[in-house]
């Protein structure tokens, strides 16, 4: 590391922001991927690596994406809930790769919930 | 295409947990997350010592907040499968409650970790200790570009003043008062000492802290050689902490690349120097005096204190010399603010302690708790209580080999400086050995004793000498030789060492035979008159004996006897053949019932009868436990 300024200190706070998003808790948005046996099956491992992917193609440092097991609708699975701080978390359902990417980019990104691939609103008690 | 990090695994890489097989967890979840195709997005992180070492190897996960416990490597697959991909907690190595069969997997509901208050150990088990980048963007160095650029030196010793912080190496002298008086004395040189030399025996604050967030304590330092316009420090740690030393160098090393040490720092102008010097582990060069003569290459052995260390200190320059604790506090301080740190504690002794908790409890580790917290709670809800089901609590032993064991009756005071030493023992550096009633004071006495007549560097006769005649006279009453009046010379001893003696150590070297003295007296009685020693830890004092009518024949004892000594049939009462016992106590233990009764030596060769009547006696009076004592003479 080269010659630090009082300046270069905020911006290495700035770079590990996300690092720290994780483990302080402070996060905007929480994803959480439903990853049952039957979730796996019906494909929720390529739903969660292209989320992770879009994640690092937005850049967003304030995401922490979880997993959880089966949520008792196995006919709809894949599901991911979507959760922005102070706002109704989001249930989507019937997932593939086209879907979990608009979604991202839709409601994540912006703040609008995809309504056409919603299952329904209100959360779930996660660990 | 790249992917972004969605959880980490925060495996602890403390001391305690690398010695438990951190390693090898470390390299099985690695390997695990690549077989499941989750390398990319799970990351692994050594972090510093979580603090609850009992427990080890333990991890925390991100962001899901769950801790693990007792992690072995053929476990991670399990773990792996059932948390990193289902997204549930692996009951397995959750927390459980002792007794209770609930698992606890969220941190936070942890009761070791719920009543902590952290301010010293912040950034404990959320940091990689080797990368400053991490310590950075907890806000570090935030208080060091503060101090150099808005603040003056007068302006940080004020507010180390008003903060109240006293040291933490045991004295407790304020903080403050010292670095004014640093900073008032002028001179051409003048250095910045920090003292890791951490001796007592089940005291492990320090090394957990510089193993754990080296930059603080680096930082601390800096911030000092601020305030006192210093410009050189050290930083003393004893050789056998091969990994504080290491994580320290490691540290110093970034913050010369990176301008934070060396001169002209934050381009203010100011520069200031940072080397580690390791002690070779003598007990004594934790004294202040004695280890400046330490740094300058003699030997460790204090001088009077005709004058303080920062008028005159190491090579006769001011030196301020602060425990490796005190100046972890210190970037909080100027950061948040004296008021803040105020906030924490009583008005005499503020902020936060850490202790390093050990003995016969449930969760041995290292607990960071504001000073008006009480022994109870630290004792029996962060450390879970007793360990041993039939055991109770007797004392608990505060401050190392200079401190004292203090009894139930003092379980609810604060855990403050004043109140402490009220009770006879001492804050110290915060070691906390937590005895349960299979405990003997007189042999835990000894044990002290024969940690500091070593320890005594020998500059004063009557530590030198004095230590080893208390030390002796202590091995006679546990041998059984112990004569009327030995109670007596002990404290006239006792009261010599501590007038006639130049440094802390000599002067506090008597205290747990004191303190062991003034509460549990009777027992020092029971061991010279009586040649019983109730909790049947001395050998020649002791003879075990089995009551017939308590006794089940389960034969537990029979089994567990090394030596063979326990006859008798299943289901009928045992016996103990005293030719053959080696009053090892191991039947006692073992003994469900409570059946087992310990006696005086003398009763080795008494009839029936007598036996029936001691056991009586035994039960009656001083019970199994030996509990009974004098509280105030």
């Amino acid at each position: 590391m080269a010659r630090l300024s009082i300046a270069d200190l905020q911006n290495v706070r700035d770079r590990n922001k996300a690092t720290f998003t994780l483990r302080k808790g402070e996060y905007k948005a929480k994803i959480v991927v439903h990853m049952g046996t039957c979730g796996i099956a019906a494909g929720a491992r390529n739903i969660m690596t292209v989320l992770m992917k879009e994640i690092a193609l937005s850049g967003r440092e304030d995401t922490v994406v979880k997993t959880t097991g089966c949520g008792g609708l196995c006919a709809r699975e894949p599901m991911a809930m979507i959760e922005l701080v102070d706002q109704t978390p989001v249930i989507y359902g019937n997932l593939n790769e086209e879907k979990i990417t608009e979604i991202f980019r839709k409601h994540v990104m912006h703040g609008n919930p995809v309504e056409k691939y919603a299952l329904a609103l209100g959360g779930e008690t996660f660990i | 295409m790249e992917t972004a990090v969605r959880t980490h695994a925060m495996l602890c890489g403390g001391t305690g947990c690398m010695a438990s097989g951190t390693n090898k967890v470390k390299a099985a979840l690695e390997e695990e997350f690549r077989k499941k195709g989750i390398g990319e997005e799970a990351k692994v992180v050594l972090s510093g010592c979580n603090g609850f070492c009992a427990k080890g190897p333990v991890m925390a996960v991100y962001p899901d907040e769950t801790f693990y416990q007792d992690i072995r490597p053929e476990d991670v697959p399990d773990l792996v499968e059932e948390h990193f991909l289902k997204g549930r907690p692996y009951q397995k190595l959750a927390y459980k409650e002792h007794e209770k069969r609930i698992a606890i997997p969220s941190i936070h509901d942890i009761p070791f970790f719920k009543h902590q208050v952290l301010v010293v150990l912040k950034n404990k088990g959320l940091i990689d200790p080797e990368r400053i980048e991490d310590y950075i963007t907890m806000d570090g160095y935030k208080a060091l570009s503060r101090g150099l650029t808005l603040m003056k030196p007068e302006d940080i010793v004020k507010v180390v003043s008003d903060s109240g912080l006293r040291g933490r190496g045991g004295a407790g002298f304020p903080t403050g008062k010292k670095w004014e008086l640093g900073l008032r004395i002028k001179s051409d040189e003048k250095y910045v000492i920090c003292n890791g030399d951490e001796g007592d025996p089940g005291a492990f604050m320090d090394r957990s802290v510089m193993e754990s967030d080296p930059h603080a304590v680096i930082e601390g330092m800096i911030l000092c050689g601020v305030a006192t316009e210093s410009h050189k420090g050290y930083i003393y740690v004893r050789a056998e902490y091969p990994l504080a030393v290491k994580r320290l160098q490691i540290a110093i090393d970034q913050c010369y690349e990176a301008e934070l040490l060396g001169s002209n720092i934050f381009g203010t102008g100011f520069s200031f120097d940072l080397e580690i010097y390791q002690g070779a582990g003598a007990f004594v060069c934790g004294e202040a005096t004695a280890l400046m003569r330490s740094i300058e290459g003699k030997r460790g052995m204090p001088r009077p204190k005709l004058w303080r260390s920062a008028v005159k200190g190491l090579w006769d320059r001011p030196t301020i010399l602060n425990n490796v604790e005190t100046l972890a506090n210190i970037p909080q301080i100027v950061l948040n603010g004296a008021g803040w740190y105020r906030s924490l504690g009583t008005d005499e002794s503020t902020g936060t302690k850490v202790f390093a908790l050990t003995g016969d409890i449930h969760n041995v580790g290292l607990v960071e708790v504001p000073m008006d917290t009480t022994l109870r709670r630290i004792i029996f809800d962060i450390g879970g209580g007793i360990s041993k089901k039939k055991r109770k609590f007797k004392a608990v032993q505060l401050g190392g080999p200079s401190g004292g064991c203090i009894p139930d009756e003092f379980l609810d005071i604060p855990v403050t400086y004043e109140a402490i030493k009220q009770s006879g023992a001492i804050v110290g550096s915060g070691g906390m050995v937590v005895m349960d009633d299979s405990t003997c004071m007189v042999n835990t006495a000894k044990f002290f004793l024969d940690f500091t007549a070593d320890e005594s560097c020998g500059k004063c006769v009557p530590c030198r000498i004095g230590t080893k005649v208390m030390y002796d006279l202590l091995g006679n009453i546990c041998e059984g030789k112990g004569k009327a009046g030995d109670l007596a010379v002990l404290e006239d001893l006792s009261q010599d060492i501590i007038d006639a003696s130049l440094c802390g150590l000599g002067q506090s070297a008597p205290t747990p035979v004191l303190s062991t003295l003034k509460y549990f007296r009777r027992e020092y009685e029971m061991h010279i008159h009586d040649k019983w020693c109730p909790a049947g830890v001395c050998r020649d004092l002791s003879t075990f004996f089995i009551d017939k009518k308590l006794c089940k024949g389960c034969g537990a004892c029979l089994r567990a006897c090394p030596a063979d000594a326990v006859i008798g049939e299943k289901k009928q009462p045992h016996t103990i053949n005293q030719k053959l016992c080696l009053q090892c106590r191991t039947c006692w233990e073992s003994c469900k019932f409570d059946s087992i009764k310990i006696l005086p030596a003398t009763a080795r060769d008494a009839g029936d009868a007598e036996l029936e009547y001691l056991a009586g006696i035994s039960a009656g009076r001083a019970g199994n436990r030996g509990q009974e004592r004098v509280v105030r003479r």
